[in-house]
């Protein structure tokens, strides 16, 4: 069997004991023996990927470097724009649309000779903890059929956790990546907003959303960030200083890392999941670390802020899908019969849902009261991280509540699907990075994962923090 | 965009906004402003590399940012930015840190559902333009937005999209960059408002902003008409659209002035709406009161961050720029006493011929004769004419001094323009050309006056047109050589001696 991880799959293509297409071949097989059950895929890129895979063997055997990803099998999310090839979102809005170029983060794992394997579900334009409101179906979560995934990047964290790719990219506007990666115990990483370019993901909350990895291991995360990030001249919000590389940051242990505690952290999160956190804490403080309290007092309000300012942007972001250029289209007597027509057989009722909070909350009389105090809140929330990480250079936090919960457990409950973000949330409105660890197993022997956050631009502290519980967990390579 | 300006009908007027004696009819005054949008003139859009140009095959200059593809994120272009802050500084503007707001409305040729536009925050503000009769009209801010696409509604009736069969949408003009210049609601008049439009066209011209043609879009206007009367708070305004042409803006805030005027007369209530001018039956009509009006739903653009130009970035655009039309019309008129809104300062300066002019007072000409004879005869010389400078200078020096009257000037001047410069005295004495002296002159008018005593009679008599029959007369018998002006200045001596 060969090697699970992006550094030992790329080091064996670079060196010539590994071939591209051998690595792709077994994934391949993992995905003929399983998909079907897990439902990770939207589509599975066979011919593209193999033909990709035999041009990385081709430039090794021609004596030349594909690339520091060299070989190495990922999957994108459905809503990362692939050159030709069908771009959904897990939407009927766009099935069958084909983008007429690739996305940044797209453009720069191809160059670093990674191999695209297909394009993952997810909970329709990114709105969901569960990957249920996908319009094409449930994606499964591999370590127990019954339950769900987590979302809305269900699809990439279950092509890692079930081998059908070593590393695969989400995207996270509120814990997207971040707690599907607990739920299938593995790593995910939401960077600093800015720190990877937005350029063809499509939009849900411009303002909140970022790109990021799900690896099996804390280094391969390093890796994908040090080859997807950096200063894009296409992404405006993308930030243009040079970033620090974050391999090279976990080479460093955490003696004399400051790990906050949150003393005003909102409760609600299950025995087993506190019991990780804890362990996690014990884990860090062996290494060397010190742990301090420090408060966060605006992080509660985080869930409410989130839900007026995300849909804002979304009734704005998802008004382009009007039928007229591209996607679907339900024809009708006028324009505005045809717009209503083919919106409401478009989107699901989730996106609708959100469609219609976001237009209110902006609407003319509404928007000092709900968008205008949500923004308020987003600055509290911001200035309160501030002035913790004046005291800790890193936070822990679970980063969901509970462990993967079965399917339609909270599907009928809109406000218990959105309570599984409450950890993650404040993050993405403060703009900083966080990332999920697999800290151990709770309930049922299921993944938890232990949330690592860190201030702007504190990428290498967190991933060093990172590496350390990884280090405690004894992770196999 | 409409909502910036005042928005009820009952803003209270703001003393010394507007300065000299109120313009009233039927006893009611007009209060106008202007809201006037340029497509700037840039190589590419206002967010991507596509091509910004006008009459190109439709849909060729597009892209996933143009077409609002999903995914696609809007890249500020700096040529835009360094445009709409030449417009700024030449209309006096405070340039300020600026941001980008979405304006969120579903139209078919609005490819993202949202035009991207400055809103609380412009580049520019609290500016003025100058009429050339010295008036200031307010600019209330100059800012930056993307143009929508074009829609042609096919079948039906009026091409307008309800009732139509089907419509074609041209994606190129989507995403061109434009400026908003919003005027304050100084303008008192038709001809006010047709000035500032004029004015501000030459401006925007002269600073290599935008080519400013109404007749291909490129420059467009909008007017905010309300009437009122004096002391008493602002009418409520109505907002007319489709105003193609400067003659047109006139006719439309004429026949709106005088609608509202009527109305308030008939004591009815002037609603506030937006209303369409119609070229053909020269009224106009509503479109959508304010009752319909969309709530835009403005946002903080998320996908672009501040725009905050170094005051480096400003001093070098400042530096950059040309001498405006209200400069070199106030150079001119300091060369040749002329008011700086008489006619041929005003027709020179348009037409860039005043370094010319001034070239050929350096030649040693007479400014005076070289502003008139550039305004008659100079028509389609551009602003760079081939007469050399020194040639019209000798023309204007042999007229001073009397060797040349007017209409043998003019003779010499069309054979001068014509062959692309020539020495004035050949050609004069090809010609055969002398003026009359002064004495020989007078000998001919006392003549003149005895052989048609009836008509001397009757200009004495107080009947000026009669003294055209006596010019005539004079110029037939000296065989043109006589100068009009001379002869008439005598035959007004004689008649008061």
């Amino acid at each position: 069997m060969t090697p699970r991880t992006a550094i030992q799959i790329a080091a064996g293509v670079r060196a010539g004991t590994l071939k591209a297409a051998d690595v792709l071949e077994e994934h391949l097989a993992r995905i003929d023996a399983r998909e079907s059950d897990v439902h990770a895929f939207n589509l599975v890129m066979t011919d593209q990927a193999r033909a990709a895979a035999a041009a990385i063997d081709a430039a090794v055997a021609a004596g030349n470097d594909p690339g520091p990803l060299a070989g190495v099998p990922v999957a994108l999310k459905d809503n990362m724009c692939t050159h030709g090839i069908p771009t959904t979102c897990s939407s009927k809005m766009l099935q069958g649309w084909k983008p007429p170029y690739d996305a940044t983060a797209v453009t720069r794992l191809a160059a670093a000779g990674a191999v695209a394997v297909g394009k993952t579900n997810l909970d329709e334009f990114a709105m969901g903890s569960s990957t249920e409101n996908s319009a094409f179906g449930p994606t499964r979560n591999p370590h127990d059929l019954s339950r769900v995934p987590g979302g809305s990047s269900g699809g990439s964290a279950a092509a890692v956790a079930a081998g059908f790719a070593s590393v695969s990219l989400g995207s996270d506007t509120g814990g997207s990546i971040r707690q599907p990666a607990a739920l299938c115990g593995v790593v995910g990483v939401k960077p600093t907003y800015g720190y990877v370019s937005r350029y063809g993901l499509v939009a849900f909350a411009s303002s909140l959303d970022q790109i990021g990895p799900f690896t099996h291991t804390v280094e391969d995360s390093a890796l994908l960030l040090d080859v997807i990030g950096g200063h894009d001249i296409l992404d405006s919000t993308s930030i243009p200083a040079p970033q620090p590389s974050l391999r090279d940051a976990i080479k460093q242990d955490v003696t004399g890392l400051r790990v906050g505690r949150i003393t005003d952290l909102p409760e609600g999160a299950d025995p087993d999941v506190a019991e990780r956190l804890e362990a996690a804490f014990d884990a860090l403080r062996a290494a060397g670390a010190t742990i301090v309290d420090v408060q966060v007092p605006a992080f509660s309000y985080g869930l409410s802020a989130y839900y007026l300012i995300a849909p804002a942007e979304a009734s704005s972001n998802l008004a382009r899908y009007d039928g007229v250029r591209y996607g679907l289209r339900v024809d009708a007597a006028d324009t505005n019969t045809m717009y209503g027509a083919t919106r409401v057989a478009g989107f699901g009722e989730e996106v609708q849902r959100r469609i219609m909070l976001g237009t209110y909350a902006l609407s003319a009389g509404y928007y000092d009261a709900y968008y205008g105090k949500a923004l308020k809140v987003r600055r509290l929330i911001a200035d309160d991280f501030d002035r913790a990480y004046q005291h800790a250079d890193v936070l822990l936090t679970p980063t969901s509540p509970t462990v993967a919960f079965p399917f339609g457990a909270k599907s009928d409950n809109p406000f218990a699907m959105y309570l599984c973000d409450v950890y993650t949330i404040p993050t993405n409105l403060a703009g900083h990075p966080a990332m999920s660890v697999p800290f151990g197993t709770g309930a049922e022997g299921l993944p938890v994962g232990v949330q690592i956050l860190a201030g702007t631009l504190g990428e290498p502290q967190m991933f060093r923090a990172a590496a350390a519980l990884e280090r405690a967990m004894g992770v196999s390579k | 965009m409409s909502e910036s300006q005042g928005t009820t009908g009952s803003m209270v007027y703001k003393a010394g906004a507007v300065t000299g004696d109120e313009i009233l009819v039927d006893g009611w005054e007009l209060i106008v402003g202007l809201e006037v949008h340029v497509e700037l003139a840039t190589a590419t859009k206002l967010f991507s590399a596509s091509a910004n140009r006008f009459g190109d095959e439709p849909n060729t200059n597009i892209d996933p940012v143009t077409l609002g593809l999903p995914g696609a994120l809007p890249v500020l272009n700096r040529h835009a930015v360094e445009l709409a802050m030449r417009i700024g500084l030449a209309l006096n503007c405070t340039i300020q840190p600026s941001t980008f707001h979405r304006k969120n409305y579903f139209y078919p040729d609005m490819p993202k559902a949202y035009q991207i536009s400055q809103y609380d925050q412009p580049i520019n503000i609290d500016g003025f333009l100058a009429l050339p009769g010295g008036k200031k009209i307010g600019v209330e801010r100059a800012h930056l937005e993307e143009d929508t696409g074009k829609s042609t509604h096919l079948g039906g009736t009026g091409g307008r999209i309800h009732g139509s069969d089907y419509s074609l949408i041209d994606f190129n003009r989507a995403g061109v960059p434009l400026v908003e210049i919003v005027s304050r609601p100084d303008i008192r008049t038709s001809e006010e408002a047709r000035q500032y439009v004029t004015e501000l066209r030459s401006i925007l011209v002269a600073i290599g902003a935008s080519d400013a043609k109404m007749e291909e879009g490129s420059m467009r206007c909008d007017a905010n008409v309300s009437v009122h009367k004096p002391g008493m708070p602002y009418g409520t305004r109505c907002e007319i659209k489709n105003v193609n042409s400067i003659r047109s803006l006139g006719r439309a805030i004429d026949y709106e002035m005088r609608r509202q005027i009527d109305m308030n007369e008939a004591g009815e209530t002037v609603r506030q709406e937006t209303r369409h001018w119609n070229e053909n039956d020269g009224r106009t009509h509503t479109l959508r009161s304010k009752e319909d009006a969309d709530d835009y739903r403005y946002f903080l653009e998320p996908d672009l961050v501040p725009l905050d130009p170094s005051p480096e970035w400003i001093q070098a655009v400042r530096d950059a720029m040309p001498m405006l039309p209200g400069a070199r019309r106030a150079r001119l008129s300091a060369s040749t006493g002329q008011p700086a809104d008489a006619e041929a300062v005003m027709v020179v300066v348009e037409r860039g011929q005043d370094d010319y002019v001034l070239e050929v007072a350096a030649a040693g000409g007479d400014v005076g004769r070289a502003l008139i004879h550039v305004k008659e005869g100079f028509a389609d010389e551009g602003a760079m004419p081939a007469v050399p400078a020194a040639d019209l200078a000798g023309l204007t020096r042999l007229e001073i001094g009397g060797q040349l009257t007017a209409t043998q000037a003019k003779t010499v001047l069309a054979e001068i323009v014509a062959n692309g410069g020539g020495d004035a005295a050949a050609i004069a004495a090809a010609k055969g050309f002398e003026a009359m002296d002064t004495g020989a002159l007078e000998a001919m008018v006392d003549q003149i006056i005895a052989d048609n005593a009836a008509v001397w009679s009757k200009y004495c008599s107080g009947e000026d047109k009669a003294m055209g029959a006596l010019v005539g007369a004079a110029m037939k018998a000296s065989q043109g050589k006589a100068d009009g002006k001379l002869v008439t200045a005598l035959l007004q001596a004689k008649r008061t001696a």
